[in-house]
Parts: structure tokens; sequence; C-alpha cells
């Protein structure tokens, strides 16, 4: 028996920017839209699986959403939250078990939210008491090294959030959405050489919703369905360099993003020269650079050739946050790995508006890296 | 009450105490029963007192309090990085040094203290 394919038939999303609407109220509306899209009634979803980090239990929607009896699991997976959401759905389809179902990731999180307490990972209080348990101060000290490996500028740092930003004003949906040139963001001032103020997402708020489906419902509904031909979840293995860790092996480190795209790439069939947008994690500008490399999207070093001639802007060779990705949208933990995902299936469906990709792209990446060590990935294909 | 980052007895100079795996040879810091990447037994060592940089940054703004506890004198940026020593292990450690002075592969010299591993400019 060979497995279901899965599609993805109706996509969902809200506004990132700030509002007095609460987690739920935001998953309830982008579950809505998202049915609506697909052009099924709630009654139709016959598994559902979402979650935040921060905002609430997703099988609590039920109340709003309608009484159906549907299971419903709640993920709490940190930064792979939705993209575990994702998986459990796509094994739903995959498997027969459903052939209508939903996954959907929201939160919404205070203004400088993400308060790590030493206990809670396993460290002494001295790494809190002595000011190392700063999530900012690893993505510095990793780009740092990066950049002394790779030779990777200052200034291309810096024009990875001037097209985010550039990203984030053709994109309605975007939190922030006005234009910042790189030489603004170079003098935004220093918070963990060697990334600037502007060079970081935020902690935000947002929801998303995703409604799969099965082949043979996608033909009954007609319209533009994107087949999802991977979907991957993997943690950390031995060597990799994290987030607040006291130590960490000597050697190249490993990569749970290089793991994870691998798995993603293998299990569709393709190859990293077979996308046309990709949506990566862009936590703050050094991420994305090296995520490129350790996505397979480029050699280590040539992003430097690649980021200052426009190769990753919308009409670039390679497409990356097409929508303005984390930097423009802000970071809810539970809704940015779907929102990648919604992206790229506006963008395949040819629905991008002022951000479409030229050329009619068929293909699309996901990638989401989170502490303590985890990535999701998806290929799409239209 | 001793804890884990404390240094081992002054005979071997405020050395870090960390401990080594014997079947993969790994060396973690703090020191921990388990290794990491087996799962066996490993032993108490002192680590090296002297290792170069391998990252480094400078924390421009204060922490958020608590957990961060800012020095009598009021908060002053400083610069936090990690050290790589002999045993193959890299310690993350506030370094006193000047900003303006890090460099990746800079000699340093690491002790414990209080509380974090501290590294200093090595001696030539």
């Amino acid at each position: 028996m060979t497995a279901e394919d899965v599609l993805v038939c109706g996509a969902g999303i809200t506004s990132f920017a700030r509002t007095e609407e609460s987690g739920r109220q935001l998953a309830v509306r982008a579950v809505r839209d998202a049915l609506a899209d697909a052009g099924l009634p709630w009654t139709r979803v016959r598994a559902a699986y979402g979650g935040s980090d921060a905002a609430g239990n997703a099988d609590t929607l039920v109340a709003e959403l309608g009484l159906t009896g549907v299971p419903f699991t709640n993920v709490r997976n940190g930064c792979a939250t939705g993209g575990s959401a994702l998986v459990s759905a796509v094994n739903a389809i995959r498997s027969g078990a459903a052939d209508v179902a939903l996954a959907v990731g929201f939160d919404k999180h205070p203004r400088g939210a993400f308060d790590p307490r030493p206990a809670d990972w396993g460290l002494e209080e001295a790494y809190g008491r002595d000011g190392l348990m700063v999530t900012t101060q690893f993505f510095a000290m990793k780009i740092q090294r990066y950049m002394h490996d790779h030779g990777i500028s200052p200034r291309t740092l810096a024009l990875v959030a001037e097209k985010a930003y550039a990203n984030g004003v053709l994109n309605p949906r975007a939190w922030r959405r006005k234009p910042l040139d790189a030489t603004e963001i170079l003098a935004s001032g220093m918070v963990n050489d060697p990334l600037t103020r502007y060079m970081f997402c935020s902690p935000g708020q947002g929801a998303v919703a995703l409604v799969l489906c099965s082949r043979a419902v996608a033909r009954r509904l007609g319209g533009t369905a994107v087949a999802l031909r991977a979907a991957v979840v993997r943690t950390r293995r031995f060597g990799s360099f994290e987030v607040f860790s006291p130590w960490a092996p000597a050697g190249t480190p490993t990569s749970v993003t290089a793991d994870a795209a691998q798995l993603a790439f293998e299990e569709a069939g393709l190859g990293p020269g077979d996308i046309d947008v990709c949506q990566l994690q862009d936590t703050e500008s050094g991420a994305e650079v090296m995520h490129m490399a350790e996505c397979g999207f480029c050699a280590h070093g040539d992003q430097e050739s690649l980021i200052p001639f426009g190769a990753t802007g919308i009409g670039g060779s390679l497409p990356v946050n097409t929508d303005g990705g984390c930097i423009a949208n802000g970071e809810p933990i539970g809704a940015s790995g779907l929102r990648q995902v919604h992206e790229i299936v506006q963008q395949l469906r040819g629905r991008a508006g002022e951000r479409q990709v030229p050329g009619d792209p068929a293909t699309g990446f996901t990638h989401v890296y989170g502490a303590p060590g985890v990535s999701a990935c998806t290929v799409l294909t239209r | 009450m001793e804890g884990a980052l404390s240094a081992v007895p002054s005979e071997t100079g405020g050395r870090l105490r960390g401990s080594r795996c014997a079947d993969c040879a790994v060396a973690v810091y703090p020191a921990d029963p388990a290794c990491p990447r087996c799962g066996g037994p490993a032993e108490p060592v002192a680590l090296s007192g002297t290792g170069t940089l391998w990252t480094w940054t400078v924390q421009r703004y204060a922490p958020k309090s608590p957990p961060y506890v800012p020095p009598a004198a009021g908060f002053a940026p400083f610069t936090v990085g990690y050290v790589e020593l002999a045993e193959g292990v890299r310690v993350l450690a506030v370094l006193d040094i000047r900003p303006e002075d890090a460099e990746i592969g800079m000699p340093l010299t690491i002790a414990a203290g209080d509380g974090v591993p501290r590294a200093t400019g090595a001696v030539v």
C-alpha cells in the first residue's frame, strides 16, 4: 500500500501586527479563513492538531469552531509547534485515518517576552545571575564565528534585514511595514556584536491554519491545491552548538537544520537546486545567512556573493522570506512555522499579490529552527 | 554549599572542574556523571587553565532582572565568549577583557570563580 498524497487545500492567516485580540481569537479566525479558502465546513475536518507556546491550548478552540467530536490534539513543541502539528496532520492523511485534517498554530507574546529561568534549562543559577542567559548572545556568537570562518561582512547582515523590511512593505499582514536601509540598520545600535537592533525579530502575535486533504478530496474540491511533499521535525545530535550551552564540543558543529533539510529533500525526492522560493528561519539576520547554507541552498561563504547582488530578493535567483520573515512579521512562536508554509502555498498558487515571485514558481521549501536544537522543514510543489 | 561550578581545590589553582568519558574522550563542563554522547559513566577531571577564544560577543544592554544581578557599581557592557581548551571542550565564560581587544583565536586563561567561569588575557 502506498501512502496517500497530502495536499494543502486551504490556508488562513491573521495579521501579525499587534492588536487587542487574544491568541485564541486569532486562531479561530485563521481556522475559519482556512476552511473558507478550502471550501469545506468545520464538520468535514476528521482530525485536528495545533498549539501555541504561550496563548493556550488549541483543543479549546472547538468551543468556537463547533462541537463536532473531532479528535483535537494539542502540540506544545517550542519553535517546532507548528511543524509538529503539521507532521501529525500529514501522517493522519497519509495513513488514511483522515481525509481532511487541520493544523493550526498561534501565539501572543508581550513586548520583551521570553524570560528563561536557569532551572528550566538544567543550568546553575549563576548563568542567569551573571547575565549569560540571553538568547541574543547565542545568535551573535554563532554568526560571529561564521563570519570569521566564511568571510561574511556586517553589511551583508544589514542587507538581509533591509530585504526583510522591503518585503514587509509588500505584505499587508506583516507587522513591520516601514522600509529601512542597510545604513540605518547598521547604525541602529549594537545589541550583541555583530548584531544591531534592527537585525532582530521581536516577540509578536499571529495565527495560521492549514487544511490538508487527500488527493481524492482535492479532486472533488477543484481549485489550486498544493502538494505537501515532505514535512519533518528533527532534534539535535551530539556536537551541535545551541542556545544556553555552558559548553560545546570542539570541531565543526553538527546542525539540526542540515539534518532536517536533508531528510525533507530525501522524502520529497527533490534537492535544493529544484526549489523556486524558500522561507528560512530568520530570528536575526545572521540566522538567515547561515540557514541558506545549512539547508543546502549555497556553499558556506557564497552568501557574500549572493545577498549583496539581490539573489535572495523577490526577483532574485533564490527568493528567501518573501513575506518579510520573522524580522518583518515578528515571532509568535506557535505560528511562525505555519506562516512560512502559508506563504509558500500562496506563492505556488500565484496569489502572493505585490510580493509574488515572478515566473510561476512551482516548488517551495520552509525551515524553522529553535531552542534547544529543533528544526522543522517542508517541501511543497504545485 | 559547593555548587557544580566551583573550582577544584586550591592545589589545582582554580581550574574548572569538568568530566570526561573514558570511552569516547568527550570532555564536558560543568562536570556531569554521564557522558552526553554515549550515556556511559564520566570521570571528574580538572580542565586546562588556558585556551583560545573560539567566538565572542559583547552584552551591550543590561540583561533582564531577575535573573540577572548587576554589579554594585551598576551595569556596564561586558564581553562573553567560548574558550576552547585542549581537552576538546569550548567553555562559555565572561571575558574580563576590553571588547575592542576581543579576537577569535586569542590566548586566554580561564578559571572558576564565584559564579560562571571567567577568562582573561593570557600572560605571554
